[in-house]
C-alpha cells in the first residue's frame, strides 16, 4: 500500500484524485481514535467508509472539512490535500473549507426556520449576490425536494417528513456549490424507501459532486459507492484502514481476509 | 382477588395496598400545590377588599398627599417605569452577553469555572446588600446622585445573575446539531450564535429576561437604600431625577397608622401585581410568538 501511495505522480493526482489523506491520526486526549489513514478520493465518485462500530468511519470523515475542529480534546495529525493545498496547514481557515466540502449529517437536521431559509442559509452567511430564489429552486430540484415543497416554501423545515428532511439538509449543501459533500450515516434514521431515494440522489449528484459516505449499511455500500474503503478496530482501540479499493472488487473479491469476513457478516 | 386467575402466585397478594399507597402519595402532592395556591388566593382576596374602595382614575395620577382621598402614586408609577426600562436597558445586553461568552466562546479554565460558580452564588445575595452596594459604588463613588440611573444601575446588578443563568439555561438548550449543521455551511462563530442559537435560544431567554424584571419592579430594600424618598411631587424626567417607586410608597403607606393609608397601600398592592401580572402575560405571548416562528 505504501508503495503505491508513492508511486502516484503530482501529475495523476491532480488528474483524478480530488482529495486524498495521508498519514492521519486522530486523537481525542491521548486516546488515539485514528491511525496512519492514508486515503485517496477520485473527483465525480462516490468513496464509501465501511467498517464495525467505533473504527473512526465517521472521525476520519470529519477530518475532510476540519469538523474536529469543534470538539476541544480532538487533535488531527497528518495532512489532507485538496486542490494541491494541505488543509490543516497554519494559513488554511477552517471556515472557509467548509463552503467547498460540505457535509451532511447522521440526523436530519434542518434548522427551525422555514424551508426557504434553510436552503437560503449557507448562501446569505456566506454573501450570496445573486438571485436568491433562483438559487434556491435549483437546489430543491437537485436534491429532488422541489415538486414536494414548491407551494410550502414558507413552512418550516421540521414540518417535513424525516426523509425529505433529509433531502433538505442535502439541499441546503448543495445551495453552497461545494465540491464534495461528506455523508455521515444519512439514512440511519430513515425509512427504506427514504433510503431509497437518497440512494439514487446520490448516484445522480456524482455528475457534479464527489461523494465521501460513511455507512453502516454494507448494501448501501455496495449500491452507491464506486471506491469502498473498509476500516477495523486494531488492537490498541484506534482505527485503521485495511483495504481500499473499487466496490466490485471489495465487495466479490477482497484481498484482506479481514474485509471478507466482515463482509460476509462473520463479525461485526 | 385472590380469584383472579391473572395474579402470579410469587408475590403475595398486596396490590391493593400498593395502590392505596399511590392514592396517599397523589392527594399530598396535591395538597402541595394547594397550599400554594390558596395562600395566594387569600392574600388577593384580602387585598381586593381593602383596596378596591380607593382605586380610582386620580389613584394613578394624583402625586402622594396626607390627605388620603387626593393621594394617588404617579410619582412611583413613573418612577417604576423609568427604573425598570433602565434596568432592561442594562440587564438584557449585558446579561445575554455574558451568557453567550459563558456558554460557546469561554475556555474550560479554573478561571471561568471560578466566574460561573460565582454568578450562581451572586443570585442568592440579600438585595440589601446590593442596594448598599449601590448606594457606595453608584450614588457615592461614581456621583450620579440619588437618581434614577443608580437605582437602576443597582437593580441591573441585582438582576443580572438571574438573567445569566436564564439564558445560559436556554442556550444549552439549542441542540449541538444545529450548530454543526451552521459550521458545516461556513458560517463563522459569530454567524451561528446570531442566526442560530440566539434565535432558537430567545423565547427562554426572554421568559427570564421578563421574570428577572419582575423580581426588580418589587423590590425595595435596594431603592430605600439609594433613594429612600417617598414623598415625591413629581415624576423622573431624566435619569438623574430623583425618584421613588411603587413598593417603597407602598411601605410608607402601610407604616402610616391612620387606616386610610393602608386601604391606600392595597390599592397600590392591586396596581403594581396588575402590572406584573401584565409583564408576565406578555413573556408567556412573546415566547408563544417565537415558538410558532421557529416551529411552524
Amino acid at each position: 500500500m505504501e508503495n503505491e501511495m508513492t508511486q502516484v505522480t503530482d501529475k495523476e493526482i491532480s488528474k483524478n484524485i480530488i482529495i486524498s489523506a495521508r498519514n492521519l491520526n486522530v486523537y481525542y486526549g491521548n486516546f488515539r481514535a485514528v491511525k496512519d489513514v492514508n486515503l485517496d478520493v477520485k473527483k465525480n465518485q462516490v468513496l464509501s467508509l465501511i467498517g464495525p462500530s467505533g473504527c473512526g468511519k465517521s472521525t476520519v470523515l470529519r477530518c475532510f472539512n476540519r469538523m474536529n475542529d469543534l470538539i476541544l480534546s480532538a487533535e488531527v495529525e497528518g495532512s489532507i490535500l485538496y486542490n494541491g493545498i494541505n488543509l490543516y496547514s497554519a494559513e488554511v481557515d477552517a471556515t472557509e473549507i467548509r463552503s467547498s466540502i460540505g457535509m451532511v449529517f447522521q440526523k436530519p437536521n434542518p434548522f427551525p426556520k422555514s424551508i426557504y431559509d434553510n436552503v437560503a442559509f449557507g448562501l446569505r452567511i456566506n454573501g450570496y449576490q445573486g438571485d436568491m430564489d433562483e438559487a434556491v429552486e435549483k437546489s430543491l430540484k437537485q436534491a429532488a425536494l422541489w415538486d414536494e415543497v414548491k407551494d410550502r416554501l414558507k413552512d418550516s423545515g421540521l414540518t417535513l417528513s424525516g426523509g425529505q428532511q433529509q433531502r433538505l439538509c442535502i439541499a441546503r449543501t448543495l445551495a453552497i456549490e461545494p465540491d464534495i459533500i461528506l455523508m455521515d450515516e444519512p439514512c440511519s434514521a430513515l425509512d427504506p424507501i427514504a433510503t431509497l431515494a437518497i440512494e439514487e440522489l446520490i448516484r445522480e449528484l456524482i455528475t457534479k459532486y464527489t461523494i465521501i459516505i460513511v455507512t453502516h449499511n454494507m448494501q448501501q455500500a455496495a449500491r452507491v459507492s464506486d471506491e469502498t474503503a473498509f476500516l477495523m478496530v486494531g488492537e490498541d482501540r484506534a482505527g485503521y484502514l485495511v483495504e481500499t479499493g473499487d466496490t466490485q472488487q471489495i465487495f466479490t473479491n477482497p484481498k484482506e481476509e479481514r474485509t471478507e469476513s466482515y463482509i460476509t457478516g462473520r463479525f461485526s | 382477588m385472590s380469584s383472579n386467575q391473572a395474579q402470579s402466585s410469587l408475590f403475595p397478594e398486596n396490590l391493593r395496598k400498593r395502590k392505596r399507597f399511590g392514592q396517599i402519595i397523589y392527594f399530598l402532592l396535591l395538597s402541595c400545590v394547594l397550599i400554594g395556591i390558596v395562600s395566594l388566593l387569600i392574600l388577593l382576596v384580602r387585598i381586593l377588599f381593602d383596596g378596591i374602595d380607593w382605586l380610582s382614575w386620580h389613584f394613578l395620577t394624583n402625586f402622594p398627599s396626607r390627605h388620603p382621598e387626593i393621594a394617588g402614586m404617579k410619582s412611583a408609577i413613573f418612577g417604576t417605569i423609568w427604573t425598570i426600562a433602565l434596568t432592561g436597558s442594562f440587564t438584557v445586553p449585558i446579561g445575554i452577553g455574558a451568557a453567550i461568552y459563558l456558554e460557546e466562546y469561554s475556555p474550560k479554565s479554573w478561571f471561568t469555572q471560578i466566574i460561573e460558580i460565582n454568578i450562581s452564588n451572586l443570585a442568592g445575595v440579600p438585595s440589601i446588600v446590593y442596594g448598599l452596594l449601590g448606594l457606595a459604588l453608584f450614588v457615592q463613588w461614581m456621583s450620579i446622585g440619588r437618581s434614577v440611573l443608580a437605582g437602576a444601575l443597582t437593580l441591573a446588578l441585582l438582576v443580572l445573575p438571574i438573567v445569566i443563568l436564564a439564558a445560559r439555561e436556554a442556550i444549552r438548550a439549542v441542540p449541538d446539531s444545529y450548530r454543526q449543521a451552521s459550521y458545516a455551511l461556513g458560517s463563522t462563530k459569530w454567524q451561528t450564535q446570531k442566526y442560530v442559537v440566539l434565535p432558537s435560544a430567545m423565547p427562554s431567554i426572554l421568559t427570564g429576561v421578563i421574570l428577572a424584571l419582575s423580581r426588580a419592579i418589587g423590590e425595595a430594600a435596594p431603592i430605600i437604600a439609594i433613594s429612600a424618598l417617598v414623598y415625591l411631587t413629581f415624576i423622573p424626567t431624566n435619569p438623574l431625577s430623583r425618584f421613588t417607586v411603587m413598593p417603597i410608597q407602598i411601605f410608607n403607606w402601610v407604616s402610616r397608622p391612620q387606616d386610610e393609608f393602608r386601604g391606600l397601600a392595597a390599592a397600590g398592592i392591586i396596581i403594581l401585581l396588575l402590572i406584573l401580572l401584565g409583564m408576565n402575560s406578555f413573556a408567556i405571548y412573546l415566547r408563544n410568538r417565537y415558538q410558532k416562528q421557529s416551529e411552524e
